[in-house]
């Protein structure tokens, strides 16, 4: 059996997604800025997508959506955009972003930009008085995001707006959406939020498509200059059936929105419940009730994250870690950090992330395997003392 | 996704020699859980021959790896032999480990010398026993990696890494343990400032002093009804002939002296010295 529970990393492409795609790969392939009639089933099929998404958010209108390439790009556009409309050079944002949106503060702390990077407390929760405190007349923009990938915590990003706004009317909000795309309710038009940004296949498009959100009256400057594509905000020819795919993922996710509240919340519940109570080493990271309905993150004392996901992944069971090993980098997770994860635990920290499509079967398997896979990775570790006075 | 190879696999999926050796007569430490690695080996020592090694490893799939291979390279090895054991040495009988895994060897390798240091009651550096010790280029700087000076010194002056991160993303050295990183700075330090200055034999020397004050220094001078002429060039003498309003005015001189010795002295050599014919 194939547990995958790693849907924070990358979702599958939903049938009915691939489906209403495949036709703009195959016959209908013309440029939609073209003249021809073949053109506009393509440029009709992009503006219904248009609208999808729109309605998706609970944005105004359609021509708030501006399709990208990525999330990554989305934010890269948002960020770098409204930096080169103001003169004022202070962003406030949180150490908890993903790197698609940290790296481009700290890129752009070396052009002489300063950034303030707010912590969280231990269960990953931000504090909006002291958001609010670090305004400066300065400040240009505030940049948090919904949903964080590794915990799932959730920041109150509607209230930050308005209190933000509240100060000074001018700073600009980008919200990175991408963890909470069809996961967290959300209407944009109700909130003050400027600039929002999500990504297809965390919710069952393909990869390589994105949306970026623009709150009308609020102007930037295009990442990609080049044709009028995008009302001249994204330039390149536009990818006709990855947005197609990007307006059905994003119908069908509203359509699922209950869905993932209620059963795959459940679920991650009783995976979650599961595993702290039959595995005497494993501690909550964020205990937050405040999280995305589909994510848990787990830390195992005193053991390590990579050794456990290449144990689940011979029981067919697919997750991710915080871990350094992992990843290419030597540090731990810098979000688990942040909110001061213990050393114990720190290393051995795998987040479960479930879907629309996992099974009550699946969460057994993963449940029945789970504690014999710790308990022979315990037997490794140097730490037995420690791990006989958890009960191990 | 790491690339591991199937012997790390094995490795780690059922590691060999676990737990702990009751009266064992060495025990040796690496890495700390804050690391995310630590190792406690275990040996049983007889007659100077180790019979028996354990281990128990906080790690990831290849320090588990390096750790078990360890034990069972270790056994039957006399002190003198185990003593040898280099952490390359732990990779390869792995059948190699990816770059960002080395520093799982490495910590092998330390664990087993604070074993046997513990053992010998010996203080002395043992750094020398991994390394013949040379002078040249060829010494390694990152022992993870055995990456070579002269390999450092090459991502420095023909790839144009100018910090510690390029370097690593150029050549791997220092992605492991990391200990050889201020090794690689004074590195960076001393070819950064030098990498315009290759050594030059006497004429290429002429030519390029006289191309600096024909296109950098002159431009600049004649902004003040100045000028300069390159006379002669005498190992690190620059001999020079100031023309128009300059050669006029004392003050004008030493400030303009300063300018263009500071100027060669950057591009050409440190050693420059200028001369007023």
């Amino acid at each position: 059996m194939n547990v995958y529970l790693d849907n924070n990393a990358t979702t599958k492409i939903d049938d009915i997604v691939f489906e209403e795609m495949t036709a703009f790969l195959k016959e209908n392939y013309a440029n939609p800025s073209s003249m021809y009639d073949p053109a506009r089933v393509c440029a009709n099929a992009i503006e219904k997508a248009r609208q999808e998404v729109a309605d998706f958010l609970g944005a105004e209108d359609k021509n708030t959506i501006i399709f990208t390439s990525c999330g990554s790009e989305s934010a890269n556009t948002a960020i770098k955009g409204i930096l080169e409309k103001t003169d004022k050079k202070h962003i406030i944002t949180t150490q908890v972003e993903h790197p698609c949106v940290l790296s481009v503060y700290e890129s752009l702390e070396k052009k002489g930009y300063s950034a303030t990077y707010l912590g969280v407390d231990e269960n990953g929760e931000l504090d909006i008085e002291k958001l609010l405190s670090k305004i400066t007349p300065e400040t240009a923009l505030v940049s948090v995001m919904h949903a964080n990938n590794e915990t799932g915590a959730i920041y109150p990003v509607e209230e930050i707006a308005r209190e933000v706004k509240k100060i000074d009317n001018n700073i600009k909000i980008f919200v990175d959406g991408v963890q909470a795309a069809g996961k967290l309710p959300i209407n944009l038009k109700d909130t003050l939020i400027d600039f929002y940004s999500i990504s297809g296949h965390k919710f069952h498009a393909p990869k390589g498509v994105g949306v970026l959100y623009v709150k009308k009256g609020n102007l930037f400057e295009p990442l990609i200059h080049g044709g009028h594509q995008e009302g001249s905000l994204r330039a390149g020819t536009q990818n006709t059936a990855y947005i197609v795919a990007m307006g059905a993922a994003a119908r069908l996710a509203k359509a699922n929105l209950d869905y993932e509240l209620t059963h795959v919340k459940r679920l991650r519940d009783k995976l979650e419940k599961g595993i702290l109570d039959n595995v005497k080493n494993a501690r909550l990271n964020s205990k937050s009730q405040n999280r995305t309905p589909n994510t848990t993150n787990i830390g195992f004392e005193y053991i390590e994250g990579e050794l456990i996901l290449l144990y689940l992944n011979d029981l067919g069971i697919f997750a991710s870690s915080g871990s350094a090993c992992t990843s290419g980098s030597l540090d731990p997770s810098h979000v688990l950090r942040a909110q001061k994860t213990p050393f114990t635990s720190l290393h051995g920290s795998i987040r479960f992330s479930l879907s629309r499509y996992t099974t009550e079967a699946e969460i057994d398997y993963a449940l029945e395997h789970i504690p014999s896979v710790i308990k022979k990775i315990v037997q490794i570790s140097p730490f037995q003392k420690e791990l006989k006075a958890l009960g191990m | 996704m790491w690339e591991y190879t199937q012997k790390v696999k094995e490795h780690f999926k059922n590691p060999k020699n676990v737990g702990e050796i009751e009266n064992a007569d060495a025990i040796g430490e690496a890495g700390a859980l804050s690391c995310g690695d630590k190792l406690k080996l275990y040996l049983k020592i007889e007659n100077n021959v180790i019979t028996d090694a354990k281990f128990q490893t906080f790690g990831c799939g290849s320090a588990v790896a390096a750790s078990s291979i360890l034990t069972e390279m270790l056994i039957g090895k006399t002190i003198e032999e185990a003593k040898k054991i280099t952490n390359k040495q732990i990779a390869d009988e792995l059948g190699g480990l990816p770059p960002e895994k080395m520093h799982c060897s490495v910590m092998g390798r330390e664990a087993l010398e604070d074993a046997l240091k513990n053992y010998l009651q010996d203080d002395e550096d043992w750094t020398e026993l991994e390394i013949e010790p040379q002078e040249t280029n060829s010494q390694i700087i990152c022992h993870c990696f055995g990456i070579t000076k002269q390999e450092i010194i090459d991502s420095i002056t023909k790839n144009g890494a100018k910090t510690f991160d390029d370097v690593s993303k150029l050549t791997s050295a220092g992605l492991a343990c990391g200990r050889c990183r201020e090794l690689i700075e004074n590195l960076i330090k001393e070819y950064i400032k030098t990498d315009k200055k290759e050594v030059l034999n006497p004429v290429q020397k002429i030519i390029k002093i006289n191309n600096i004050i024909e296109n950098v220094i002159e431009p600049e001078l004649k902004k003040d009804m100045g000028g300069i002429e390159l006379v002669n060039v005498d190992g690190n003498n620059v001999y020079v002939r100031l023309k128009g309003h300059c050669s006029a005015c004392q003050n004008a001189k030493l400030t303009l002296k300063n300018f263009v010795e500071t100027k060669l002295k950057e591009l050409v050599d440190d050693e420059i010295v200028v001369l007023e014919e």
